[in-house]
């Protein structure tokens, strides 16, 4: 690994692949840091070494993945898999860990396309083993071919919850039921817009046929759930709801959990990069222009981790940035980049025409996001709970960050990754302000695990 | 609770999983191992000693710490299986504690 490079891209799913593809073969200086031992990100994982059946009942839209894949390898950029970045700063300094010894490298530009990270929303019992989010049941498929053993419930609101029901049907596991939370009302909210989103007919047109198969399958779907509780002393036993008035308890020992998905900013936000809250995503982003540059200048952002618009549009966005940052790197005349980018960037909107839909029929309701049982764990790690960041807004501490030092509420091993979200609407479910770009916790690095051994490495390098 | 579809392509590896040697096809996280080898939990809070096991599978909720060739509070499911690796389920904040940043 050098010292320094022109374009330095962070991760390796499509917007990143994509992005490396763009800016190789054009005489810059390229790497391209990724945690995984192969390219994909989470979204194309194990493309380069799934079994060809198990592909199969993927979908084409995994497979796509291969291309890129391929495209990639081809590619003259240098590669690290296997390399955890752990912090980034304003001056564009980079720690990366990789092969156990942590280095600081600089670049000029460097593409952030971190991905994105499930909706973690807390309720009661979703701590216990047995209970795992949608995105986890489908890793472990994708990756290693593992199943459900024994029927699944699947519980929640979004897109993936119907993929993965679907996939999980191709190969024979029983889902005990699909429990739907998204409630009636986001499908007036939704109607408006339609008619943008039939421009994008293809998804929707999946999902119906996802409903169809599963419903020939007879599999029982119940919308409008509410008040889902995993029940279980150390291990899920049982999954508990409410449909039409009344309590319904289904057992079992494995529940799949999806509240649609939200950039990782945990880089951009340690790098200082301006933020700001989405209302329609429900999510932070960074803030960013047309072509990927953040607040900071030679730090910029595509894919996912820069708002949520799906792989295909990540592609798009991943060569439209790296054509930006040729452009900044003097390599690529204005002209260039904007004949260049054109086509891209008119096929990363018209991907993007289901999102508003998607964003409206999806939404998850203020009642589910803010934790309203104070029982219920809201910080995993350090085991707080929603009444006690209550009690902490009570006492007069409005804000994530005051509530964070006085409970300790996302100061765990995941560094609020799985709370910030649930504890900022808590805090303006308790406190009366709306959520906002201040209601993030602070973020600091290293922003990845790194033990004392592997930071004292960093001296061997001077 | 889960199961692992066969894979005759893959290579596979022996792996000691709390003391019992399993055969483990090469591409596979830790975490999906101990899932399919029916290990329920994977490891218990320092906090309150409440078991855990695997959530996100992809790097960010840190419940699926275990102790992977004597180091603890490794992630399993960012960690794949290699020849020879011997994984235990973790106790709290593992016997070396303060080692992680
Ligand atoms: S399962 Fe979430 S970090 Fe490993």
């Amino acid at each position: 690994m050098k010292n320094h490079y022109q374009l330095l891209i962070i991760g390796g799913g499509p917007a990143g692949l994509a992005a490396a593809v763009t800016a190789a073969n054009q005489g810059v200086s390229c790497a391209l840091l990724d945690e995984q031992p192969a390219p994909g990100g989470q979204i194309y994982r194990s493309i380069e070494s799934v079994p060809e059946q198990r592909a199969q009942t993927l979908g084409a839209e995994y497979r796509r993945g291969k291309e890129l894949a391929a495209a990639f390898r081809e590619c003259n950029v240098d590669y690290f898999s296997e390399t955890r970045v752990w912090s980034l700063n304003r001056e564009r300094e980079v720690g990366v860990l990789h092969k156990d010894k942590s280095k600081i490298i600089t670049a000029d530009q460097i593409l952030v396309a971190s991905g994105a990270i499930e909706r973690p929303v807390p309720f009661p019992g979703w701590t216990l083993p047995g209970v795992m989010q949608a995105g986890a049941g489908q890793i472990l498929f994708k990756s290693a071919g593992v199943i459900p053993d024994d029927g699944v419930v699947l519980a929640g609101s979004g897109p993936l919850l119907l993929l993965l029901a679907w996939q999980y049907m191709q190969v024979g596991v029983e889902i005990k039921a699909m429990l739907d939370v998204t409630p009636l009302s986001n499908n007036l909210l939704a109607m408006p817009k339609l008619p943008k989103a039939l421009l994008a007919h293809h998804y929707l047109t999946k999902g119906l046929v996802y409903q169809r198969d599963l419903k020939r399958a007879g599999v029982v779907t119940k919308i409008a759930v509410s008040d889902l509780r995993a029940e279980g002393e150390d291990n899920l036993h049982a999954v508990c709801y409410r449909h039409l008035g009344r309590e319904h308890r289904i057992e079992t020992d494995l529940l799949m959990t999806h509240f649609g998905v939200i950039p990782h900013i945990w880089l951009t936000q340690a790098a200082g990069c301006k933020h700001q809250w989405d209302k329609s995503q429900q999510c932070w982003r960074p803030q960013h222009d047309k072509w990927g540059n953040t607040s900071i200048e030679g730090i910029l952002v595509a894919g996912d981790g820069a708002g949520i618009n799906g792989a295909k549009s990540a592609e798009h966005a991943g060569r439209l940035v790296a054509l930006q940052a040729l452009f900044a790197l003097g390599v690529l005349s204005q002209e260039e980049r904007n004949k260049q980018s054109a086509n891209e960037r008119k096929c990363m909107q018209s991907e993007r025409h289901i999102r508003p839909f998607l964003e409206a029929y999806f939404a998850i309701p203020q009642t589910i996001l803010a934790t309203p049982d104070k029982d219920t764990i809201v910080c995993r790690c350090e085991e707080i709970t929603a009444g006690q960041i209550r009690e902490a807004v009570a006492n007069s501490h409005a804000d994530s960050n005051q509530v964070k030092y006085l409970s300790r509420c996302g100061m765990g091993a995941c560094q609020g990754r799985q709370c910030a979200n649930a504890v900022a609407h808590i805090v303006a479910d308790a406190g009366g302000q709306p959520v906002s770009a201040k209601s993030h916790f602070r973020g600091r690095p290293p922003v990845a695990p790194l033990t004392l051994q592997q930071l004292a490495s960093l001296e061997e390098q001077r | 609770m889960f199961k692992q579809l066969p894979n005759d392509a893959a290579e596979k590896v022996e792996v000691i999983l709390n003391q019992q040697t399993v055969l483990v096809p090469l591409g596979t996280t830790v975490a999906a191992m101990a899932l399919a080898q029916g290990l329920r939990a994977t490891r218990t809070t320092p906090v309150s000693g409440a078991k855990r096991a695997p959530f996100c599978m992809m790097g960010v909720c840190y419940d699926c710490l275990m102790i992977i060739d004597g180091q603890a509070n490794q992630r399993a499911c960012a960690t794949y299986v290699r020849q020879g690796m011997q994984v235990e389920t973790q106790q709290g904040v593992g016997p070396l504690l303060g080692d992680v940043l």
